[in-house]
């Protein structure tokens, strides 16, 4: 009774073909990221063992394993993650709870969107100037974790800054209409509504942060060093600086040991980032609004 | 929470006077609150002045403006004589940049058209968790794998000696600054209200032209600020590039030439230039720049969203 005319079957066909087309482009773009992981665990596997993980590199890193650099990467990480952690968070519950609509409010936007946008290198230049030779700590665990620190706070703010401002605000009227002052409701309420949400976005930013070569390229990161760090003075190496140089400085490494390093590099990169995943949506399911 | 209060209730003055008295310590607190809020504004401030302050006796003494950027000799080391011209590397940048942006920019913003427009919910969590992970490979890992991945099939393709030049490192780039372009086009596309598609759709317009017709033009400024940022972190790696570009400070006749960019001359030679030095003021003035294109560019994505907002 009702037949579609010509000129509407035609339509019909073009967002066909329309949709085809996006859909496509999208699966293949995310293609290569599939074969990248496929390809190095085809290339690497080989030189995957215990020893190589728990082996300290030796011949000139042509041989052993990459231990110290998984541990140096450890400490980067662990010491960045203290130090931006708690700057972001109160920076972020700053900008949510306290800070009105004005102009000191939007530099502060804007200098957190460009603290997010400065190039690695340029943050590897600032991190050398200012902690390693104003500070004095010279290039050392502690200079390099700072840097990173510095790095990964606007990615901190941002996301503890969307979960405070998930917190519906109901929640803060209800608090303050019994009483509470403002500080007391952020500590009973907010925080802890939000936390998962802070959570994840800082398990992300230790993702990112163990990945990281250009920023700790001069501040704290060593090409080999034959002992483990003992203080924060000292200098270490790092699993991302690791693949650096044996892919393009030394020459006579065995060929499955970048792809392996690399392997290793992204795998736990990987699991941090499920872990992050897998918190955020057991946050989703256990949300109370 | 404003409470209005009258004479005839001094019950409800008294209460909020006693709210006015805060005890020293959430004083205190709520001090050191107001202090870490503007944190940011002194780190990047912190930022400008150790580059500048670096710098400062380059650009003061050896420093031309003319040979800094409009020479494409850089010879930081020469015994003869010492040039300090960026032209070259700051070619390399831009190169790279627009060729990694020709490619992104439309493939990013068809995904993410799809992915918010087109996709079930299922599979647009599915795309989601891939953009994460696409995002959250290290940029060391991408140059590690335009050394061997890229190199070898661009050899094959294209018959040239060498793989590692501007079109390796483009692609590479291409594929890093995806995840970037992709989500944040995809925010701009949902934030363009519900009613503008549900009264097209009403209007009888296919999803095609729901697209073409409504959303481009409604979400222009986000997808402008997309392909922005994505310019931006494409002009930051470091690297990656290092690695991609095939280390030579030349100005390149074509895409399969080898190039080098400015985040990658500062990776490279500031490990070997002496503290203090000329070079090394040199090279930190080379940071300078690279801060103020960042600069530039942050702020022209933040005009953008913001303009859409309004």
């Amino acid at each position: 009774m009702f037949k579609p005319s010509n000129h509407l079957l035609n339509k019909e066909i073009k967002e066909k073909k329309f949709k085809n087309l996006l859909s496509s482009i999208t699966f293949f773009l995310f293609l290569p990221a599939l074969i990248i992981i496929f390809w190095l665990f085809v290339k690497g596997h080989s030189a995957l063992s215990w020893d190589f993980l728990l082996m300290d590199p030796i011949e000139g890193m042509t041989a052993g394993g990459i231990f110290p650099t998984i541990i140096g990467t450890f400490w980067l990480v662990v010491i960045s993650v203290l130090v931006a952690c708690p700057m972001g968070v109160i920076a972020a519950i700053y900008l949510s709870e306290y800070a009105k609509d004005n102009k000191l409010t939007r530099i502060i936007r804007l200098a957190i969107l460009n603290l997010a946008g400065v190039p690695s290198i340029v943050h590897a230049l600032f991190g050398l100037g200012a902690f390693v030779l104003f500070m004095k700590m010279g290039t050392s665990i502690l200079a390099a974790s700072l840097t990173l620190a510095v790095m990964n706070l606007p990615v901190i703010i941002t996301s503890t800054l969307e979960s405070l401002k998930a917190v519906p605000q109901s929640y803060r009227e209800a608090s303050w209409n019994v009483g509470a002052s403002k500080l007391q409701t952020i500590r009973h309420i907010v925080l802890p509504n939000s936390l998962p949400g802070i959570l994840t976005g800082v398990v992300f930013s230790v993702g990112r942060s163990a990945g990281e070569t250009a920023a700790i390229l001069f501040t704290g990161v060593a090409f080999y060093l034959p002992f483990l760090p003992k203080s924060v003075f000292d200098q270490c190496m790092a699993l991302s600086m690791h693949l650096f140089t044996i892919s393009t400085q030394v020459v006579g490494v065995p060929d499955a040991f970048p792809y392996a390093t690399a392997l290793v590099l992204i795998l736990l990169i990987l699991s941090v980032n499920s872990i992050a995943v897998a918190l955020r949506s057991y946050f989703r399911m256990k949300r109370k609004w | 929470m404003e409470i209005k209060v009258t004479e005839s209730a001094p019950l409800a003055m008294e209460w909020r006077q006693k709210k006015k008295e805060k005890p020293v310590s959430e004083k205190i607190i709520e001090g050191m609150i107001k202090t870490g809020g503007v944190s940011c504004i002194v780190l990047i401030a912190a930022i400008l002045f150790f580059i500048l302050k670096e710098s400062y006796p380059f650009l003061v003494g050896a420093f031309n403006f003319k040979e800094f950027f409009f020479s494409e000799e850089w010879y930081p080391a020469s015994v003869v004589k010492i040039r300090y011209g960026i032209l070259a590397l700051l070619t390399g940048t831009v190169l790279v940049t627009v060729i990694s942006m020709l490619i992104a920019v439309p493939l990013g913003l068809a995904c993410a058209f799809y992915i918010s427009e087109f996709c079930s919910p299922k599979v647009r969590e599915i795309y989601k968790i891939l953009i994460e992970f696409l995002a959250a490979i290290p940029s060391v890992v991408w140059g590690f794998i335009a050394i061997m991945m890229i190199n070898p099939t661009i050899i094959q393709l294209f018959d040239v000696p060498i793989g590692l030049n501007i079109l390796n490192a483009s692609i590479i780039l291409a594929l890093m600054s995806l995840p970037l372009i992709i989500s944040v086009g995809e925010d701009a596309l949902r934030a363009v209200p519900e009613t503008y598609r549900e009264a097209a759709e009403a209007l009888g317009a296919t999803k095609w032209e729901v697209a073409t017709r409504i959303l481009l033009p409604a979400a222009k400024n986000g997808l402008m600020a997309a392909a922005l940022l994505g310019v931006g972190r494409a002009l930051g790696e470091t690297m990656a590039v290092l690695m991609a570009t095939g280390h030579s400070i030349q100005i390149p006749n074509s895409i399969f030439e080898p190039g080098r960019t400015l985040t990658a001359t500062i990776a490279a030679e500031l490990g070997e230039s002496p503290k203090g030095g000329e070079h090394y003021q040199a090279l930190f003035a080379i940071g300078l720049v690279l801060f103020c294109l960042s600069f530039v560019v942050n702020l022209t994505a933040d005009y953008l969203i913001r303009g859409r907002r309004q």
